[in-house]
């Protein structure tokens, strides 16, 4: 194993079609128009040396270093800022240009330190590298002059000097070693979107600064390592590479967090990770990240990490750490027990939207072939199954249409109930650079999101009240029906026309018009006629929705009827259009497809299809049960009702996760055996008999699939602490309950799985090495994966129209609860924050707040910063307001990353009609003063710290 | 809300309200099969209880949708 080195080609890829022919040393090129010579010259594998450039970002020409001679031409153009012409005859090097660079560089290093020895970018040095490749031997001027380097020079204090800034918990500044090439500002602009950096002064006196001279941590820098990356030299650092030195080998992975699927360089040093880099070629990612992936990545090692099984008959005890067999053991025989008192339905399992597709494959086979009932679910039910639902009735597949690079095509996006910008990031990246090229956003939200409010960004914002998707996107359909603004051509070819007649004349109807709905949406009718029409009418329109959509009563039908408005305007089956929903989790959409729903085998196929179920039959050797199983909440309602008593988690915190928190324990308290499969002892495992140590995502081999159905791997750079992978926990615990599976490698459970699933017949680890990810399906039909869906035709045939009637939600506003409480995330945290509370992420979000509007505050009398209380017909919380406008009066918004919040003690069972999926977007409440945290939070707390306890180790006595 | 059988006339009736915009006839079917679909069979025979004894609470629509499940099953 070695180093992955990427090449840097100095200036971006050209996207033209026209190509250049043109002369380079002697030879021949051939490259796209719009080319840079520096380019041109790389391709053709000649380096020209260069300070200034790399291929993240857009040439700016100022470091003089990467000149070159053209034939005819008088002077020495940089070759960064020059583009290809055709017949141009170009010479990279010259006594001439050898004498100019060394001058250059001269000047440079006369203004640096020159501790090289002991720099933290010793080996990964560009300004280094260039040095050396100029032949520079001696700079002229000393180092006496004016500089940058020396806190003191002839004894008095340096103006000139500035001491390092290590605010940023994951990287340093040290601006004695800044040459000024401005690559970290462009990184953050044009990759990152965020123009946090800026450099002020002019000549010998500029400085790269965050904000108006702030700190990095002070300023709006959101930690994204864009800049780190494009910085050439130490000045910009890791900290990790300060403390352990420069790697020697990496592995490309996939990040574990979120569902935009970055893929990364992990760079190690033996077993351990000196940093991860965003890959180049990663094609959900392209080269960029978000803080998470790029720097929290130390809840790995964190020294909370149970490494141990652990085993305990009854909650209230402490734990006691066992050795695996024990463990397994344990486990198996109360499940065994609890089947022969209860029934061979009462047991089932939830599988896990964090780990791998093996893994979730490998529970969900051990649930319906070991267990013998299908009371299989996964935490998507709380997030995207209506996404499932809705798309597969009216598309015919359930995920998304597009991928990630088709937002380069988009005029017009529209973004229901999401926030990128904080819940994927670098997606939202991607988007911000399409809309500062002119593309238009609609943004339909109650809340005015970082989307609405990012930098060079102009939004046509409907901040609608919570629970009131399907009025406003009926009425966004209203306007495109009877303003004739229906692409009428797409929709006789494509769907059927029946269906959309009944459909139109259905969201014709008066009362769905934005001036009748706007009573209860809050919309302006003008915007949304406005939006309506740019959606319709603007070029290529993508809608890109989130858990705003999902996560309500009608979340199924908000779904429908945003498929609906795609189909009406033909936004459907090419680059730059679609439906795509923003999948949270890291692998949902895998947990989705590996069969991880209770109704359906892996690829979506019901569990009462004879035909189906006999092939799993026969490569499982098993008889399957053909009645579909419990969802998470039926498994909660059974539990308390006394028919389902055993449950085994993989990688879930449910307790958390789910609504209606105090609904939960009363489940999972009256549960008999409860086996929690985890790295830490999260929340769920206060009422868990069995905890099973996991892997992290640096332990395994496997894959995950994000959010545009992309397949990437997984690679294993660790060992295990806890001595198994998750997949191997499965097999072990399988065979305790005496059902055999035999795996040596995870290679084999995809070739499995691709052998049962039409839609993934085409994908091994070969294939995957081979292309570096693949977007399902891929089969005989797409051997290289299906980037966009629906091309030519809907998969279910013709696509279908369904009529979408709104119906408010139960959950409503009253005297004793006037305001809507509304749920969200943020950027440094993730989810519940399991993973993210353990690492330095922290800085930026150490609890939650209530975001209020001062009209609502006041009138309760908080003040920003107040504690409050929190409370709605399911119970009462507090945690601190703050108060802002981005929230319409009537309306608050908390996040959900911190377990002491307990933020779902206050949502309520309300759940979507279709597939249960929770309504974590809409919950009545009311706010009042309060000074502390409420008694349900501290008997929780209490109760938390009682069950978490281990016993200490006796030494067996004589 | 307490779980069976008003949770689940509540589930049932929450489906019925997606269908009714349909029409009676598409509305039982569609009703129906969503319920045979996604139930598991525990859930369908307490709400097939519950109908025996009289069906309290249930939508007309989702009411006929179970009669029609029941006969089937
Ligand atoms: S870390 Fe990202 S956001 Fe912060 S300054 Fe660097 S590029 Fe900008
Ligand atoms: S911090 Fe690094 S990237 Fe930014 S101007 Fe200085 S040397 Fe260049
Ligand atoms: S959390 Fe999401 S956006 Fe951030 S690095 Fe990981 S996959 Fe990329
Ligand atoms: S690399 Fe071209 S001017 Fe700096």
């Amino acid at each position: 194993m070695s180093l992955i080195q990427e090449t840097d080609f100095g200036t971006p890829k050209s996207k033209s079609e026209t190509m250049v022919t043109l002369i380079i040393d002697g030879n021949q090129i051939t490259v796209p128009e719009g080319t840079s010579i520096m380019r041109a010259a790389m391709e053709a594998g000649t380096q020209i040396p260069k300070l200034c450039a790399t291929d993240m970002v857009d040439a700016f020409g100022s470091c003089r270093l990467c000149l070159v001679e053209i034939e005819g031409r008088a002077g020495t153009p940089a070759s960064c800022t020059t583009p290809v012409m055709p017949g141009l005859v170009v010479h990279t090097q010259s006594e001439r240009l050898r004498k100019l660079r060394k001058g250059v560089m001269e000047l440079y290093i006369s203004d640096h330190p020159l501790d090289c020895l002991t720099c933290a970018a010793n080996g990964d040095c560009e300004l280094q590298d260039m040095a050396g490749a100029v032949g520079l031997r001696d700079v002229r001027y000393g180092y006496e002059g004016e500089n940058h380097v020396f806190a003191k020079s002839h004894g008095c204090e340096n103006d000139n000097w500035m001491p390092k800034d290590e605010s940023n918990p994951y990287f340093t500044y040290d601006p004695s070693k800044c040459i000024v090439c401005s690559r970290c500002v462009r990184a953050c602009e044009e990759v990152q979107g965020t123009f946090a950096l800026t450099i002020s002064g002019r000549g010998f006196d500029s400085r790269v600064s965050p904000g108006m001279s702030e700190s990095f941590l002070g300023s709006e820098c959101v930690s994204c390592g864009a800049c780190v990356q494009a910085c050439p030299t130490a000045t910009l650092t890791e900290k990790s590479v300060i403390e352990i030195g420069q790697p020697e080998h990496s592995v490309v992975t996939t990040c574990a967090y979120c569902g935009v699927g970055c893929a990364f360089k992990a760079e190690m040093r033996g077993e351990e990770v000196v940093r991860m880099v965003p890959w180049k070629n990663g094609k959900a990612n392209r080269g960029h990240s978000c803080v998470k992936g790029r720097f929290a990545w130390g809840y790995t090692t964190h020294k909370e990490r149970i490494l141990k099984p652990m085993i305990r008959e009854r909650i209230e005890d402490p734990w006691q750490e066992v050795s695996w067999d024990e463990a397994f053991n344990f486990a198996a025989v109360k499940f065994k027990g609890i089947q022969q008192r209860y029934g061979r339905d009462a047991v089932g399992g939830i599988t896990s939207s964090r780990c791998t597709n093996e893994e979730t494959y490998l529970v969900q086979k051990l649930i319906r072939g070991g267990f013998g009932n299908n009371n299989v679910d996964t935490c998507a039910r709380v997030c995207h199954s209506p996404t499932g639902y809705g798309l597969s009735q009216t598309f015919g597949t359930s995920a998304g249409t597009q991928d990630f690079d088709s937002v380069e095509d988009t005029d017009v996006v529209m973004i229901i109930g999401a926030n990128p910008a904080s819940a994927h990031p670098v997606f939202a990246s991607r988007l911000k650079k399409r809309l500062r090229q002119g593309a238009r956003l609609i943004v339909l939200d109650p809340r005015r999101t970082e989307m609405v409010e990012s930098p060079h960004v102009k939004a046509l914002h409907l901040p609608l009240m919570p629970g009131t998707n399907v009025a406003v996107v009926t009425a966004l359909a209203h306007v495109i029906v009877t303003e004739g603004l229906v692409n009428e051509s797409f929709v006789r070819e494509r769907c059927d026309w029946s269906e959309f007649e009944e459909w139109a004349a259905f969201v014709a109807q008066e009362k769905y018009s934005p001036e009748a709905t706007a009573i209860m949406t809050g919309v302006d009718p003008n915007d949304l006629r406005e939006a309506a029409r740019i959606y319709a009418t603007g070029g290529n329109g993508a809608i890109y929705y989130g858990l705003g959509v999902t996560e309500h009563s009608q979340g199924s039908t908000t779904v429908i009827a945003i498929a609906n408005l795609a189909m009406a305007t033909g936004n459907i089956g090419r680059p730059g259009v679609g439906v795509n929903p923003l999948r949270g989790q890291n692998n949902v959409q895998g947990s989705c497809d590996m069969g991880s729903f209770p109704h359906e085998l892996p690829g979506y196929r019901h569990i009462s299809g004879d035909a189906v179920r006999e092939q799993f039959e026969a490569m499982w050797n098993v008889k399957l049960n053909k009645e579909p199983g419990l969802r998470i909440p039926n498994m909660f309602d059974a539990a308390i009702e006394g028919t389902f008593m055993g449950l085994y988690v993989q990688g879930e915190d449910i307790l958390q996760s789910d609504p209606n928190t105090k609904h939960v324990v009363a489940a999972l308290s009256a549960m008999e055996c409860v086996i929690v499969h985890d790295l830490f002892l999260n929340e769920t495992a206060n009422y868990a008999h069995v905890f099973l140590p996991g892997s992290t995502f640096l332990e395994k081999d496997g894959t995950f699939t994000n959010a545009e159905r992309r397949i990437q791997r997984v690679r294993k750079v660790m060992t295990p602490r806890n001595g198994y992978a998750d997949w191997e926990v499965t097999i072990l615990l399988a065979k305790a309950m005496g059902f055999e599976m035999h795996y040596n490698h995870p290679s084999e459970i995809m070739d499995e799985i691709a052998a049962l699933t039409p839609t993934f017949t085409g994908v091994s680890y070969a294939r995957l090495d081979e292309l570096g990810s693949v977007q399902w399906p891929c089969n005989e039909k797409a051997p290289e994966g299906t980037p966009i869906m629906h091309i030519g035709g809907f998969v279910r045939g013709k696509g279908k129209f369904i009529v979408t009637e709104y119906v408010a939600t139960d959950e409503r506003t009253g005297p004793r609860y006037p305001l809507l409480l509304t749920t969200g995330r943020i950027l440094s945290q993730y989810n519940v924050g399991a993973q993210t509370r353990r690492t330095e992420n922290v800085v930026w979000h150490a609890e939650d707040r209530l975001e209020i509007h001062p009209h609502d505050a006041e009138q309760r009398g908080v003040r920003d910063g107040d504690w409050v209380r929190l409370a709605s017909r399911a119970g009462e919380t507090t945690l601190r307001a703050e108060i802002t406008d981005r929230v319409a009066p009537g309306v608050v918004y908390t996040t959900f990353h911190h377990p002491d919040t307990q933020a779902n003690v206050i949502t309520t069972d309300f759940s979507d009609w279709a597939t249960n999926c929770p309504e974590y977007k809409v919950t009545a409440v009311q706010i009042s003063p309060s000074n502390g945290p409420s008694d349900w939070q501290k008997a929780y707390d209490e109760q938390a710290r009682h069950s978490r306890r281990i016993a200490p180790v006796v030494e067996a006595a004589e | 809300m307490s779980s069976s059988p008003d949770k689940l006339v509540y589930m049932a009736n929450q489906i019925g309200k997606f269908f009714h915009s349909q029409g009676h006839d598409r509305a039982v079917q569609g009703i129906s099969e969503h319920i045979w679909k996604f139930w598991d069979p525990r859930m369908r025979k307490q709400i097939f209880a519950h109908l025996d004894a009289g069906g309290a609470g249930l939508d007309p629509d989702v009411l006929d949708a179970l009669q029609k499940l029941k006969q089937q099953a």
